[in-house]
């Protein structure tokens, strides 16, 4: 990895004033509007855990989710000013460009989860250090397939496609995860339990003992990574035209 | 880092072709090319729009895969070449990725470089060092020109690939690109450029290769090339006067008509008009102008398309061009 590409990559992010609005404060707000007047609610709709510890996992799910997928809208937005075939004929290689686009994507994902905790904090969510640690080593490892996500939609849509796809493809998987009220039955249920943001939300379930994901969480994460991870490497590999 | 033996000959191009498929059938945009370019050569690809020059360019870039033929740089394959740090480009379309200042844009592309040239020289190089502190979205097409241009240049490249780098710029905007780029030229780099203005081939070029229709049609020293394709052609309006009689004129190539306005092609503009004058006072609204490249290849082809796969032509040439 280039430590100098990496740190012009991560300040080039940091600078992007829209990314922010979206990854970091949209979060913020929403999760004081919708936790703050339930505040009190320990056992919020029977799930066994507060109103506010459930909308903080759901809404740092959310804003993590929307932080990964975002560095396909970088992508794009590169792509379109011909960034990606400049990029292509320097040494730079295929594993450090995607490399550097998912751990920037983690970054963002990292610090949009902690602004999260610390909201929650304020709220009155306390945790035990392990169950902190579990849990957001759960998420990041749920994260995988929309780092995948991103890389893949950036390289196969246009900037002004993917704006309105992103923000579509996100809120369903987040309204379908549980980010806004529990999935517990039915049809939306069984859907949920195939897709990778519903288990992003029950990383939740660490902090009141319940054994993380399982093994249908884990196989469910690993699908999606493996699939989604092989189309962004096609879609990288097949995009060297003149957009 | 490139051998004696391999410096004699910088770019090889042989038989490329390359066919895109289009909604209206396959667009033969590079039909058989075979150029080669000695090390320390600074060479035109002169043609009209949708020559295949920039087809051409990806694909001495290992951007495109060519349907036949190979290409060598340096004696490597494209690939190769650019992870040697060999290769500089500035592509026909692109702008910079924006949220960085122009100094750390270059400092981010040289940190890509096996043996880059010093972040100082190449703002020095290219001219740009005033606005170096300034972001690369708050720039004008001819500083965003120059930057691109510095990023071309920041790997200290063997082969330099400029595709139609001045057509986004003013008069003067040109003047101190090509200053810059003679300057780079002499340091013993080989330099392809693409464009479509026969003057930079002249000024710019030791050498220009013509192509027209995915072929080269023509490949000299540019005053040879400027020869055969500086033609030009009048325009006047006389009514009742047969063709015929005007293409037996000195200097009069050819002779067509427009309703009441007749197009005089010319390998003597300066006898066809005197003789013109002469022999019809008659002439009125008289126009001489430079045939233009479009036309001069036109005439250098027989202005016939010689494919009868592919009888489309300019629309073939459109569609190079949107292809993505």
């Amino acid at each position: 990895m280039n430590a100098t590409y990496m740190r012009f990559e991560l300040l080039r992010t940091f600078r992007n004033g829209r990314f922010f609005i979206f990854s970091f404060a949209f979060p913020l707000i929403l999760f004081f509007v919708i936790a703050g007047p339930n505040k009190g609610e320990t056992d919020f709709e029977g799930t066994g855990i507060s109103a506010p510890l459930y909308y903080m996992i759901g809404l740092a799910a959310f804003g993590a989710m929307m932080a990964t997928i975002s560095s396909g809208a970088r992508i794009a937005g590169e792509r379109s000013v011909g960034w990606n075939r400049q990029l292509r004929i320097t040494p730079l290689h295929a594993g450090s460009y995607l490399g550097a686009k998912v751990l920037t994507a983690y970054v963002m994902a990292t610090l949009s989860i902690l602004l999260m905790y610390a909201a929650g904090t304020i709220l009155g969510v306390r945790l035990a250090a392990a169950d902190w640690l579990a849990m957001t080593g759960l998420i990041l490892v749920g994260l995988i397939p929309f780092a995948a996500l991103g890389v893949l939609i950036g390289h196969l849509l246009t900037v002004d496609s993917i704006g309105p796809v992103m923000g579509g493809v996100a809120s369903l998987l987040a309204l379908l995860g549980g980010t806004w009220f529990p999935v517990t039955s039915g049809f939306m249920y069984d859907l949920a339990r195939c897709l990778p943001s519903y288990w992003l939300v029950q990383a939740s379930h660490v902090s009141i003992g319940g054994g993380g994901w399982g093994a249908q969480g884990w196989a469910v994460i690993a699908a999606w990574s493996v699939v989604l991870s092989l189309l962004a490497a096609r879609a990288y590999r097949r995009d060297t035209k003149r957009v | 880092m490139v051998n004696d033996t391999a410096t004699r000959t910088g770019v090889e191009l042989r038989g490329l072709v390359k066919t895109f498929r289009s909604a209206d059938g396959p667009v033969r945009a590079v039909r058989g090319i075979d150029v080669t370019i000695a090390a320390g050569q600074t060479v035109a690809l002169l043609g009209p729009n949708g020559a295949g020059k920039s087809t051409t360019i990806d694909m001495l870039l290992g951007l495109a895969e060519p349907d036949a033929g190979s290409v060598s740089v340096f004696g490597m394959a494209p690939t190769a070449a650019i992870d040697a740090g060999a290769v500089g480009a500035m592509l026909q379309t692109g702008a910079l990725v924006r949220d960085l200042t122009v100094r750390e844009l270059v400092t981010m592309m040289a940190s890509l470089y096996p043996a880059p040239m010093a972040v100082e020289e190449v703002l020095e190089l290219a001219g740009i060092e005033q606005i170096a502190a300034q972001r690369t979205n708050k720039l004008s097409g001819g500083q965003t020109q120059r930057v691109r241009a510095a990023v071309a240049l920041v790997s200290d490249p063997g082969l330099l690939v400029l595709d139609e780098p001045t057509v986004a710029m003013d008069v003067e905007g040109r003047h101190a690109f090509w200053t810059t780029m003679r300057a780079f030229a002499a340091r013993g780099k080989t330099i392809v450029f693409a464009t479509h203005y026969l003057d930079e081939a002249d000024a710019y070029a030791d050498r220009a290769v013509l192509m027209a229709r995915g072929r080269v049609v023509a490949d000299g020293p540019t005053t040879e090339i400027k020869a055969m394709v500086g033609a030009r052609t009048i325009r006047a309006t006389l009514p009742d006067v047969p063709l015929s009689a005007l293409g037996r004129l000195p200097g009069v190539v050819n002779a067509d008509r427009h309703g009441d306005a007749v197009i005089l092609a010319c390998s003597d503009s300066d006898a066809a008009v005197r003789a013109l004058l002469d022999e019809h006072a008659e002439a009125r609204d008289l126009e001489i102008s430079g045939a233009g490249l479009e036309q001069a290849f036109l005439q250098l082809t027989g202005g016939e398309d010689d494919d009868e796969h592919d009888p489309r032509g300019d629309s073939a040439a459109a569609a190079e061009e949107t292809l993505r």
